[in-house]
């Protein structure tokens, strides 16, 4: 048909993926129908880099799929036994770093933190748990913002200022001290203009950023996750806001 | 009254023994007694270590994520707490939840009761009463009643089974669901889902009578025995409807005297504080609650199923209505006060939990897609409901923000503290005084507060594989005899 014909092409496991000159090796995979598995990478902002859920090999160098452009004749290797067990082992960091209690939290079905572990076949978290105290902010009339869950994907940093042109979150610390700040004097949510309506407040992959009164609302069984895994809803046209 | 017997005079020359099972639940509860050098019994005492963190552990939590939350309390009635905890929060979003929403709700009471009654019935109690308390340890457990009695083991376990399938249609999963949120429900139930559980419902109400005649026989057939064993007079506490009806989901209180006289009726739960208080002793880490009205000596009652069938006027289902008129008589007219008799009194309740579902089920109200309600917020909530167990309070605070910050739960199992150390020192009078203390001893100890049902029994006896240690200490706390029970049923020393 009118499509221009995209002649050049990688291949991922074998297979041949076509892409067009700037497109990442993660946006080319995911219109060819090729899952790469992945949490801070979200089609509708720029690439971060930084969960490394999407790592590749790539001609036997291991590369972050999310920031890397296609070039012809790249083999990607990506459903390996060795990749998907490093991607389960960075899953089950960010579970004992932070404070994921799923049988209790709303985004449980919803999340998608919860969605890699269960594709990434995790029966544990493995590590020992940090139980870091981390804050929670309630002062904001309609959201409610539970840091024990945030995995620091910034995608509502990204969100904030690309979409909403507002800059309501930022990271600030180091390492293992490292938290997601709201950018107000006050350091709280509900001393900035945030809006539950802003598009920051629906792409948090985890249950961090929510909409008050509003959990459980989804009965079991019609939750996000309840039928379809992780692979299949990244992979469908627009991924959907996550509430 | 044994209430010399909760604290010995001088207890430097007294031995000591430990009854402790080790759980896998938070809570977990151990007797101790001392013994003079004549096997007298100078000091009984129950202990529940309870998990005290949970006050704690809500604070700062969003009012809506508490329901949920609370379902980990307690492994066995998730449940109660959910729905306990919901309508407190019902309170708080100013909610009149809507009648659908609310026959939900009593549907999947009614499945709780029903599944955790024929656990603890058949599972934990039966072997004990059809085998007798020191019958071989290795056959007073549902393995041995499988072998002796198979039908009535099979119905037991199905009889469970089904109430765990009307929890999981209306929670929408087996254990820990979602169903009930603040201000109603997240879901009705589907036709497909109400004729499923139609299918045999005749047959879970034919078990369920079963289950009544089983515990007639069984007491009929020694009913001295069964009168007296831990026999004591109390007070009784539950809800009741406002006709005075059995009503396990919603109510106001009503406590009944020894004699049957009533203490107060019809009273407004959300003010419960007004009618009943809390001690604190400093040997238990459970709360002591009593009736304000009567004093801290005087004030303590039961709750659970006993008292419930003794405090209502009628059963609103037939059945189980026939069966209370049955267990009156043979109460003479009043109130029973029997410990054994918590468990005909159960099965009377496990019957109208029968009955309940099946005339739930024909009512077109449960497909409605009105399910959800709410109104002008308040910051203070107070549920309350009859659980298995008995009454359950749940009651919390939240600020400005929406956050829990104060949290107070009364659970069964507190209420019938002082009940249960009261069951426990009539039992060491009756069975252990100037006794030589064998493993069928101590079982009458465990059989008596196995009557109520208490979470730490009924986790810890959910196979009938309780482990046990008992320790027999000098007064210098030198170990003199050890007697140890795994939980395959063998002993060691
Ligand atoms: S709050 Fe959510 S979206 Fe923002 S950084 Fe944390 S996990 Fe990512
Ligand atoms: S998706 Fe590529 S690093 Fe997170």
């Amino acid at each position: 048909m009118g499509a221009p014909a995209m002649s050049k092409t990688i291949t991922i496991d074998g297979k041949n993926v076509p892409f067009q000159d700037g497109q990442t090796i993660m946006n080319a995979a995911l219109a060819a129908g090729v899952y790469i598995p992945h949490l801070c990478h979200n089609p509708q902002f720029e690439p971060h880099g930084s969960c490394k859920l999407c790592v590749v090999s790539v001609n036997g160098r291991n590369m972050t799929s999310c920031t890397m452009p296609a070039a012809e004749d790249m083999v990607v290797a990506n459903n390996t036994p060795e990749l998907n067990s490093d991607r389960k082992a960075l899953v089950q960091m960010l579970f004992v770093e932070g404070n994921h209690i799923c049988p209790a939290c709303e985004a449980s079905g919803n999340c998608q933190l919860q969605a890699a572990a269960y594709y990434l076949n995790m029966l544990s978290p493995h590590y020992t748990h940090f139980y870091q105290p981390r804050a929670v902010d309630a002062s904001h009339p309609d959201i409610f913002l539970d840091l024990n869950r945030c995995i620091l994907c910034e995608l509502c940093v990204r969100a904030s200022r690309e979409v909403d042109g507002k800059n309501v979150f930022g990271i600030s610390g180091r390492g293992i001290g490292t938290r997601l700040v709201v950018n107000a004097a006050s350091g709280r949510l509900g001393d900035t203009n945030f809006a539950a309506t802003d598009k920051a407040a629906h792409v948090c992959p985890t249950g961090t950023i929510l909409i008050k009164r509003q959990g459980y609302k989804i009965p079991i069984g019609q939750r996000t996750f309840d039928h379809k895994k992780i692979s299949e809803v990244q992979m469908e046209p627009m991924e959907p806001d996550h509430e | 009254m044994t209430f010399e017997l909760e604290t010995a005079a001088h207890p430097e020359n007294l031995k000591r023994i430990v009854i402790e099972p080790v759980t896998r639940v938070e809570g977990h509860g151990k007797v101790t007694l001392l013994l003079d050098e004549d096997n007298r019994v100078h000091q009984a005492r129950f202990h529940i270590v309870e998990f005290r963190g949970f006050e704690k552990f809500v604070q700062g939590r969003p009012f809506w994520e508490v329901p949920v939350l609370v379902q980990r309390l307690c492994g066995i009635c998730p449940v109660s707490h959910n729905l306990a905890a919901c309508k407190a929060m019902d309170m708080i979003i100013g909610a009149t939840v809507p009648v659908a929403a609310d026959k939900l709700r009593r549907l999947m009471h009614m499945g709780q009761i029903l599944q955790s009654h024929a656990l603890h019935f058949f599972h934990l109690s039966a072997p004990d009463l059809l085998f007798g308390f020191d019958a071989a340890v290795g056959k007073r457990n549902i393995a041995g009643l499988a072998a002796a009695y198979p039908d009535i083991a099979r119905q037991g376990v199905a009889l469970r089974r089904y109430g765990q399938e009307v929890i999981r249609l209306t929670s929408g999963k087996r254990v820990h669901g979602t169903g009930v949120i603040p201000g109603g429900m997240n879901k009705n139930l589907s036709l497909d889902e109400r004729d499923y559980l139609l299918k045999e419902i005749e047959q879970i109400i034919a078990w369920s009578q079963a289950a009544v005649e089983l515990i007639k026989v069984i007491y009929s057939e020694r009913p001295d025995f069964h009168n007296s064993f831990g026999f004591y007079r109390s007070s009784f506490m539950s809800l009741v409807r406002s006709d005075g009806a059995l009503d396990l989901y919603h109510g106001g209180l009503r406590a009944r005297d020894e004699h049957g006289q009533t203490i107060f009726d019809h009273v407004d739960y959300t003010h419960y504080w007004d009618y009943i208080h809390e001690e604190v002793k400093s040997w238990s880490y459970m709360k002591f609650p009593f009736i304000r009205a009567r004093g801290r000596e005087q004030g303590w009652y039961r709750v659970g199923p006993l008292a419930r069938i003794n405090n209502c006027d009628f059963i609103p289902t037939r059945l189980a209505e026939a069966e209370r008129k049955i267990f009156k008589e043979f109460g003479g007219g009043s109130a029973t006060q029997a410990t054994l008799a918590y468990h005909w009194a159960r099965m009377i309740e496990m019957l109208h939990a029968a009955e309940a579902i099946q005339e739930l089920l024909h009512d077109p109200d449960l497909q409605s897609d009105d399910l959800v309600s709410s109104g002008e917020r308040q910051l203070r909530g107070v549920g309350v409901i009859e659980a298995p167990r008995g009454t359950l309070i749940h009651h919390y605070r939240i600020n400005e923000d929406e956050q829990i910050v104060r949290a107070n739960l009364i659970v069964s199992t507190t209420h019938n503290n002082q009940a249960m150390n009261e069951a426990v020192r009539q039992v060491a009078l009756q069975y252990l005084d100037g006794q030589q203390i064998t493993e069928g001893l101590l079982n009458h100890i465990e059989v008596a507060i196995r009557a109520f049902d208490p979470c730490l029994s009924c986790a810890t006896h959910a196979l009938g594989k309780m482990p046990l240690e008992v320790e027999l200490l000098d007064a210098a706390g030198t170990l003199i005899q050890r007697l140890i029970k795994d939980s395959d049923g063998r002993h060691r020393t």
